[in-house]
């Protein structure tokens, strides 16, 4: 890549008015506010899945590894296992995460892996042309439901708090300046961070209307370390009715990371013809 | 008394696999080359297991229908292995478990006085036996001290007891060779990546490569190899290629049910250009089959993979030196031609125990590729010559690294355009050219028998030493290809000559081999097949072979 900026010459094939590009612009944001903090641009790596949300690997100009549908998790925390100097950050669509690739989201919440998780939650499959997700309300008329989805959509919060993420946000593409705070602090965080996007596509699920009479950000009285509030809160909305629908941080709290307790306490490490020879001779 | 075969068995939880490996010991501390084939059931207690350790003076990867001694330790072991018995054979038997002539002792009394646990039961009949074998109790006892961790007084308490209740049947003659160690099929490929540079293994319980994750989870745990048991194959495979975008040497071990779910993640791999090694165990399919058994049934699925085309290395080593050198070299091949490669075993080699001589001086090192150059002009996927991109790993100073499974341009971004799809097709074929150069230099095929011998035997993996035991004694030839992708199809034509019969011996019912074979204008003349999860013995594939017209 030449340029040097954050953004790459690759074209962008988005649609007009796709939210993919208020998260572009804000995870932009964030890591150039985070270089600024004084961690090196080579230090951060973007893995992303497979759908429109993906293209993002091809669209800034970081290390990126463009994975396959549903599989952005394990690969970043082994990126994140390898070398824990990295800052390693996820973009997934909710078809991605919450349905091909749905365990190793609640593995890495487990976990406590130390890497930041953006769904580009549309509500739809995106790149494969208007089917439903995890995420439609029931009744959903997409190109595989064409009577509508006979079932509820789940709550993505309730699992990443069920499943020990420690740090559980929500933006919305309709409101930049709490998405770039939400992916800022996601990625400073210290341990797992999820961060579910209600991103409007604007071909195929356009919600714009919807999110504006209802997005609401979380005021101050919100303790972002209760967790039963976080739940409470978390449960306002269920992703199928018409009620108001909170944006920001719902949880925070600090536990030991994975690799924290992978790190081995620094000890005599035998080269490997010693411990090849040592290992034959206790088998003689 | 060139060779010896000893049988032991009872129920699963009787620790019989680790009274058959005391046995082996005991058979290399008087000069022998030992094997062990384990045999038991998919059940943790109950059941019937044994195994079966010959010792000779020779190499040896098989084992015989008849055996020297049975040590039972239940009725069914001798119920279930009359076939194995013949006049010559002495049996040792728990006296209070077992109806039979020979060696009887009580080991539920003797356990009793000593106030020892069940488990120890297996020390007691080895006691016996290595005196009705006429091996002396220094060895025993050098090698009951040598390998037993918990009670070791205690278990030598009750061996002596054993030991003394016997009587001598025969001696075996000791030879002054040094004892040689005994290593597993799955600990030679362990030892093997590790030799080639390994810093990381990544795996989900699977039978029979789990002994392996065991194992180089012990080994890491006082090193620096990073090993990790994920939530399933899928994660498993892709964690391995996240550790190798950032330049760690990565492993993978599953078995064919696991190797499906990775099958996305292999094809990945072919694509982006980070290599990663997959230890695929075989064992009886389809589907969950029979899970400690073996078969040779995924020589195809192997080679075939995950969609589109890429270039792989598949090596399928016959014994545990060949483990050992095919691992390395596989992780250094992989890795400099940043393609994924599959050591394919199967449960036969995996869990077999084998004598193990040190190859390591033998072993080449392969020249790894030159890094790239760092900057903000580098291109991961650099079109070259011989299709290789000298790679560069994050962090690297003002060096932005993308990989991608699509198609993609240079710089790892992400095209459809015909021409450069073209070109990056191109390159990754180039990329396998190279690999096959590479690979002419290497030990690719190797042959055992009479090489002019005007009937030949082709085989691979694991039967390779049936194979070789039978041809020697029937004036064969046996060619073995190792390396099955790229296949070294003129290094097995040089070998097999012109002979008037070419047999194909394989654990499937489909040829898989000779399939293989005939692709690249080989042709089999007869074939014996095997399918029942059970290693062919010495006498039953003699049998088979002269049954081919
Ligand atoms: C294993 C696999 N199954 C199916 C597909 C086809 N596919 C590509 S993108 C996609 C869904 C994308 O939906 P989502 O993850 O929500 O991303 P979006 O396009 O909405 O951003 C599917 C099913 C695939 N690429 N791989
Ligand atoms: S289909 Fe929807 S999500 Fe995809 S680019 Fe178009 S608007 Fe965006
Ligand atoms: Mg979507």
């Amino acid at each position: 890549m030449t340029d040097r900026g954050l953004i790459t010459d690759a074209q962008n094939t988005w649609c007009p008015g796709c939210g993919n590009f208020v998260i572009q612009f804000a995870l932009r944001d964030a890591i150039q506010s985070v270089i600024d903090s004084g961690i090196e641009r080579e230090r951060i790596v973007l893995v992303t899945g497979i759908g429109c949300h993906a293209k993002m690997a091809d669209y800034l100009n970081v290390n990126s590894f463009y994975s396959i549908h549903g599989r952005t998790v394990p690969v970043a925390t082994a990126i994140k296992m390898a070398r824990p100097d990295l800052t390693v950050i996820c973009c997934a669509g909710d078809g991605d995460a919450y349905a091909e690739g749905l365990d190793h989201l609640v593995f890495a919440a487990k976990r406590n892996s130390d890497i930041t998780v953006i769904v580009h939650n549309n509500r739809v499959y995106g790149l494969t042309t208007g089917q439903y997700t995890p995420t439609s309300p029931l009744g959903f008329r997409g190109r595989s439901t064409p009577g509508g989805t006979r079932e509820e959509p789940f709550n993505p919060l309730e699992i990443m708090l069920s499943s020990g993420a420690t740090y559980v946000a929500r933006g919305c593409t309709r409101r930049k300046k709490n998405l770039e705070k939400v992916i800022g602090e996601g990625i400073r965080h210290r341990g797992f961070a999820f961060i579910d996007v209600l991103q409007v596509c604007a071909s195929y699920f356009n919600l714009s209307d919807v999110y504006d009479r209802h997005v609401y950000e979380l005021g101050e009285g919100h303790r972002e370390d209760n967790f039963s509030g976080a739940f409470e809160k978390a449960r306002e909305w269920d992703y199928n009715s018409e009620s108001p629908i909170s944006i920001g941080i719902f949880y925070r709290t600090l536990r030991p990371t994975l690799e924290e307790r992978m790190e081995k306490p620094p000890g005599q490490i035998m080269n490997r013809p010693a411990l090849i020879t040592k290992i034959l001779e206790s088998r003689t | 008394m060139d060779e010896i075969s000893v049988l032991i068995g009872g129920r699963a939880g009787d620790g019989i696999n680790s009274a058959g490996l005391i046995v082996a010991h005991l058979f290399s501390q008087l000069g022998y080359q030992a094997y062990m084939y384990f045999d038991y059931p998919s059940l943790i207690k109950g059941g019937h297991n044994f195994t079966i350790i010959r010792a000779s003076r020779q190499k040896v990867g098989a084992f015989r229908a008849k055996v020297d001694f049975l040590l039972a330790l239940n009725q069914d072991c001798l119920d279930l292995h009359t076939a194995r018995i013949d006049a010559k054979t002495v049996v040792i038997c728990d006296s209070s478990r077992v109806r039979a002539e020979g060696i009887c002792i009580p080991i539920p009394d003797i356990l009793k006085e000593e106030h020892a646990p069940p488990v120890m039961g297996n020390s007691c009949i080895i006691g016996a036996f290595a005196r009705a074998a006429g091996i002396g109790w220094e060895v025993v006892e050098k090698v009951l001290t040598q390998n037993i961790r918990k009670g070791l007084d205690q278990n030598k308490k009750v061996a002596r007891r054993g030991f003394d209740m016997a009587r001598g049947y025969v001696t075996v003659p000791v030879h002054d060779s040094p004892p040689l160690p005994l290593l597993s099929g799955n600990e030679a490929i362990g030892l093997g990546l590790l030799h080639g540079g390994l810093e990381a293994y990544i795996a989900y319980p699977m039978t029979p490569t789990s002994n392996l994750l065991h194992f180089l989870a012990e080994v890491g745990e006082g090193g620096d190899l990073l090993v990790f048991h994920p939530e399933n194959e899928i994660a498993v495979i892709l964690m391995a290629l996240g550790m190798g975008y950032t330049g760690k040497k990565t492993a993978v071990g599953t078995s064919g049910g696991g190797f499906c779910l990775m099958t996305e993640g292999l094809s990945l791999s072919g694509m982006n250009e980070i290599p990663v090694v997959v230890v695929l165990g075989q064992r009886a399919g389809p589907s969950t089959g029979m899970p400690t058994y073996t078969a040779q049934s995924d020589l195809h699925f192997a080679l075939h993979a995950g969609q589109g085309e890429f270039p792989r290395l598949v090596v399928a080593p016959g014994d545990a030196e060949q483990a050992f050198f095919w691992s390395s070299l596989s992780l250094q091949l992989a890795w400099k031609f940043q393609v994924p490669a599959i050591i394919l075993c199967d449960k036969t080699l995996c869990e077999g125990y084998y004598s193990f001589s040190d190859p390591r001086e033998t072993i080449p090192t392969i020249q790894p590729q030159p890094p790239g150059i760092p900057g903000t002009s580098y291109l991961r996927y650099k079109v070259t010559d011989d299709g290789v991109t000298p790679p560069l790993y994050p962090p690297t100073k003002e060096t932005v690294i993308k990989v991608n499974g699509y198609t993609h341009d240079e710089a790892g971004i992400t095209t459809e355009k015909a021409e450069l799809a073209a070109l990056m097709v191109e390159k990754r074929v180039r990329k396998g050219m190279a690999l096959e150069r590479e690979l002419a230099l290497l030990p690719t095929v190797s042959r055992y028998g009479d090489p002019g011998a005007d009937s030949m035997i082709v085989c691979w993996g694991s039967v390779a030493g049936v194979c070789r035991e039978v041809a020697d004694s029937l004036g064969m030839g046996v060619v073995q290809p190792v390396v099955l992708a790229p296949f070294p199809k003129d290094g097995v034509k040089a070998v097999l000559g012109n002979p008037e019969r070419v047999l194909v011996v394989e654990e499937n019912a489909c040829g898989q081999m000779e399939m293989l074979l005939a692709c690249h204008g080989i042709r089999a003349s007869g074939r014996v097949h095997k399918y029942d999860g059970r290693p062919f013995t010495v006498e039953e594939l003699k049998e088979r072979i002269a049954g081919v017209p």
